[in-house]
């Protein structure tokens, strides 16, 4: 008899800042018993080891933004019998997605003093524009304890216990005092997806939506409110512009209170 | 049978255990190298652009995302550029908080480099979780330290990756003096944790190699620098950060998205631990040079593997640093100082784990940001780098490929470099024919 398979884990950066597959290097407490119930097969910031694939599990982060990266991830996905792409920027576009609203050669000469060495797409768009998706865990950066929930589900073959609720679950679960009714501070809160554990509001701000929308939110009501507060077109255009500004939800709110 | 080859080439077309996306190409020619090639392709992201449009209050969350170990330094810098513009003088406990969290990111970051990424090298492991079967209590010592630091970031700053705490004019909420005497006594460990992992590491095996940099680094009147201070330099260097543009220049290279920067005049140059070490060694506690004294590591220290003994000095350094804050600390009256925006333009730098972080911005009146510039660490030592390369290569040309390409991902693996901060920033290709 063979010996039993372990799990071959694979991880894959894109355009990014690494926080989401450091979280992984974070789980200071699980990163030793991780590393025991899953070969880990391919995971450059962590390791010079590499090893072939097919893998079991393939955990994306960061968006795509350059024709190579866009025939890369195709790669991949033949590879990998369950794709989980994790963070903003690989569920949404993340903070790059911003050029999605400009001009990227604008961009370009701005930044590069030859732009002509800088090849890139006009958009940043996340995983799924490109290929199945099995899970996409959202957040910016994604919270370690539901990574280490879900790799767990996708190895022992169950669904997983991630909450799609908003964030304004979260603030009454915690008992936090609601910062729009009791201070009238603007927060995304109402159309964003739970998991950060409420951290804004509990420090007395808003939430700026950095896990991106929840399921069907009801962004409109939500930017009558901040109207009602005394928040401008442009705040309100920024406040559903920034981590998940590619997503089809906030997108389409935000371009309803631009100037024209 | 390689060194009877007159030219041959090694690539290495993904570096590992570096953050972010990079490659390194050298030709060798009759033992020569006669090209190298730091090659970032992590792809642009063009922060400094669409920061145009943005708020001034907006930069910290914001330049937070260019890096995910070390976000603070992207915070601190954008902060106190912003305040710069309004001219607002941060004291007392809140300039003390700062400190604190900034320490958080230096334990947290440098320890993840010591132990995780760099010490691998040098016990021959390909990480540090095979390294972990023979030295269970090293990697999991080190992983407690790194936790250690993590606490502080998320007490101080509200989590670990991309705090939220953190605003211009101060925080949003400050801790209890009870919150940060929690951590008393995990930081009296983490001293004495941080001591051993330093002599441990001080036992590594060194490549007898030196090079004579110019370091920079940020000098303060009476600390080891993390938020404030001048710009100064081994080679008579001494400005205040406002005239870092006047001092340096930034070149764009065909093979990287990160840009060069260069001394004017002068040509490449070193930040980081051992520039700080370098130039702020007066400045560290007592604890840390008598270490540094034990350990026979004193400066000038010009031998860029030593850096991984350094970052244990620091990471002492931030330890005993955090354990002064704690106990001296006293809840302000107010988190933050209210300030109202002004046209102008504003320069912030800080030390960030890997090197100074130099972040400049102009405002309108209403506090819309209308350009900004940002100098990252990992691409003000990438002509550093390359030199390093050049010139350690030849040395060790007659390796067979396979040991030579470690050696030279070791020699970069000294930078910590962090790819996706040079944002606007590695894979070896060595080309021996």
């Amino acid at each position: 008899m063979a010996a039993a398979h372990k799990p071959k884990l694979a991880v894959w950066k894109f355009a990014s800042c690494d926080g989401c597959q450091l979280s992984l290097l974070d789980c200071e407490d699980e990163l030793l018993a991780v590393a025991d119930a899953v070969e880990i097969a391919y995971f450059p910031e962590a390791t010079r080891a590499v090893v072939k694939g097919p893998y079991d599990v393939s955990l994306v982060e960061g968006s795509i933004t350059t024709s190579h990266d866009a025939e890369r991830i195709q790669k991949i996905r033949k590879q990998s019998k369950c794709v989980i792409t994790i963070g903003a920027c690989a569920t949404s576009g993340g903070i790059q997605a911003l050029r999605n609203f400009a001009d990227v050669a604008e961009y370009t000469k701005y930044v590069y003093a030859s732009p002509g060495y800088i090849s890139t797409l006009a958009a940043s768009t996340p995983i799924s524009s490109h290929i199945y998706v099995d899970f996409e865990l959202q957040g910016c950066p994604i919270n370690k304890l539901q990574l280490v929930e879900v790799l767990n589900a996708f190895l022992h073959g169950h669904k997983p216990n991630v909450a799609s609720h908003s964030l304004c679950i979260e603030c009454k679960r915690r008992g936090i005092p609601c910062v729009m009714v009791a201070q009238g501070i603007p927060c995304m809160g109402p159309v964003t997806h739970a998991g950060c554990g409420s951290i804004c509001p509990s420090y007395n701000r808003g939430c700026y939506s950095c896990y991106g929308p929840m399921e069907t939110p009801n962004t409109a009501s939500l930017a009558a409110w901040f109207g009602k507060l005394g928040t401008d077109r442009a705040d309100v255009v920024r406040k559903f512009r920034t981590f998940y500004a590619g997503k089809d939800a906030y997108r389409k709110e935000s371009e309803r209170h631009e100037q024209r | 049978m390689s060194n009877a080859k007159k030219s041959r080439t090694i690539k290495v077309d993904y570096m590992a255990r570096v953050e972010g996306e990079g490659a390194l190409f050298l030709k060798i020619r009759d033992g020569k190298v006669s090209d190298v090639k730091l090659k970032i392709f992590e792809p642009p992201r063009f922060f400094e652009a669409f920061l145009r449009g943005r708020k001034w209050t907006e930069a910290p969350d914001i330049t937070a995302r260019i890096c995910g170990i070390c976000p603070i330094a992207y915070q601190s810098s954008s902060i106190s550029a912003m305040e710069s513009i309004v001219g607002a003088k941060i004291d007392g406990p809140i300039r003390e908080l700062r400190r604190l969290v900034y320490c958080g990111e230096w334990i947290e970051s440098h320890v993840l480099h010591m132990a995780m990424l760099h010490a691998p090298d040098f016990l021959g492991y390909e990480d540090a979780i095979q390294m972990a079967k023979d030295h269970p209590d090293v990697v999991k010592n080190a992983l407690r330290l790194k936790k250690i630091g993590n606490e502080l970031m998320t007490v101080v700053g509200g989590r670990e990756i991309h705090p939220i705490n953190l605003r211009v004019g101060g925080f949003y909420r400050t801790p209890t003096k009870k919150q940060l005497l929690a951590m008393r006594d995990d930081l009296l460990w983490a001293c004495d944790a941080s001591v051993a992992l330093t002599k441990l590491v001080s036992t590594f095996e060194f490549p007898d190699f030196e090079r004579d940099y110019e370091f920079v680094a940020m000098r303060h009147p009476g600390e080891y620098p993390l938020w404030e201070g001048r710009l100064v330099s081994n080679r008579g260097l001494d400005i205040p950060i406002e005239d870092f543009f006047k001092h340096f220049e930034e070149e764009h290279v065909k093979h990287s998205t990160s840009l060069h920067s260069f001394v004017k005049l002068r040509g490449a140059y070193h930040v980081g631990p051992l520039a700080r070490f370098n130039l702020n060694f007066d400045r560290l506690t007592p604890r840390c040079r008598e270490l540094a004294q034990e350990i026979g590591v004193t400066p000038p220290c010009t031998n860029p593997f030593k850096s991984i003994v350094v970052r244990g000095f620091e990471t002492l350094y931030a330890c005993e640093e955090s354990l002064r804050i704690i106990e001296s600390y006293e809840e302000p009256e107010k988190p933050f100082i209210e300030l109202a925006p002004r046209a102008g333009r504003g320069h912030g730098c800080s030390e960030a784990p890997r090197g100074i972080c130099y972040h400049t911005y102009a405002i309108d009146d209403n506090g819309v940001i209308t350009d900004a510039r940002i100098a990252p660490p990992t691409a003000q030592n990438q002509r550093t780098m390359e030199e390093d390369l050049a010139a350690f290569v030849p040395r060790h040309a007659d390796l067979p490929d396979d040991k030579l390409t470690w050696r030279c991902e070791q020699a970069v693996r000294n930078y910590d470099p962090c790819i996706s901060c040079s944002c606007h920033f590695l894979r070896l290709h060595v080309d021996r024919d």
